[in-house]
């Protein structure tokens, strides 16, 4: 057998998708959270590429580019989001940055 | 052979991505962050996606997760303790995961039965000359607007981060 099932590239998506959710949801450092959003990310740039191989057509591969720089975009505010957090707060602890205001 | 291919970098990504979740530190959940971008890179490799993988190892694992390390190294990030957790998050936090799990297989199961398949090489259409072409083409509007994002980020990203001058 020297074809692998569409189905498998998904299902890794799927598998990546639920450990970023996973790490979003039970992890407290807002830095591993953060991280966690990133790999939700790539689980579904994952998912862009399969369909786009799927369809024969180059569109998937594109919406996957726009994820990538829209995150990289992201990553720049929210690092410096959590460096003010940090300034102000003196933690890294979510449960800790309840409230908006101090 | 490409089976063999998908399933190493798969497990190598999957692997990395319970590192993510279970580390206690986060310089070692950004090492195995860089793992599984690695990974998906070869996946993507294989699927013909050629400008995206190149993009996924200097975007990805180069630029944003030395971002990542660097604010972790500044901050002085250490272990994260353990208390603290909800009572409704330990209770019904993994088996409400494990469904939505099963319930994302089985629906791409169904869509996509055995027949369908990849091989390396069923798609050329990846490479930067093509990725280009539909970029500055059918897609110049979103491009443009996404370089008007990234200005801003930018400027958002040095305000905030700023020290206060008064």
């Amino acid at each position: 057998m020297a074809e692998i099932p569409i189905a498998w590239f998904l299902t890794l998506s799927a598998v990546l998708f639920v450990l970023g959710v996973a790490g979003f949801l039970f992890r407290r450092n807002i830095i591993t959270v953060f991280m966690s959003i990133e790999l939700m990310l790539n689980a579904v740039n994952l998912s862009f590429v399969t369909f786009s191989y799927r369809l024969k057509q180059v569109d998937g591969n594109l919406f996957a580019f726009f994820v990538m720089v829209v995150a990289a975009a992201e990553a720049a505010v929210g690092l410096a989001i959590i460096l003010t957090v940090f300034k102000n707060r003196s933690t890294l602890n979510i449960d800790e940055v309840e409230t908006m205001k101090n | 052979m490409e089976v063999v291919i998908f399933l190493v970098f798969a497990i190598i990504a999957v692997v990395c991505a319970i590192n993510v979740v279970v580390q206690t530190h986060p310089i070692s959940s950004a090492i195995s962050l860089v793992g599984v971008m690695g990974s998906l890179a070869v996946l993507y490799l294989l699927l013909g996606a050629e400008f995206l993988a190149a993009a996924q190892v200097i975007v990805y694992a180069g630029a944003v997760m030395v971002l990542f390390v660097f604010v972790i190294m500044l901050l002085n990030a250490g272990t994260e303790s353990r208390k603290g957790r909800s009572f409704m998050v330990q209770l019904l936090g993994v088996p409400l995961l494990v469904t939505l799990l099963g319930l994302l297989a089985y629906i791409v199961q169904r869509i996509y039965p055995i027949g369908a398949s990849v091989h390396f090489g069923g798609f050329t259409q990846g490479t930067p000359r093509d990725v280009g072409r539909a970029l500055f083409s059918t897609y110049l509007l979103p491009f443009e607007v996404t370089s008007i994002l990234i200005l801003i980020a930018i400027l958002g990203a040095i305000v905030l981060a700023r020290k206060e001058l008064d």
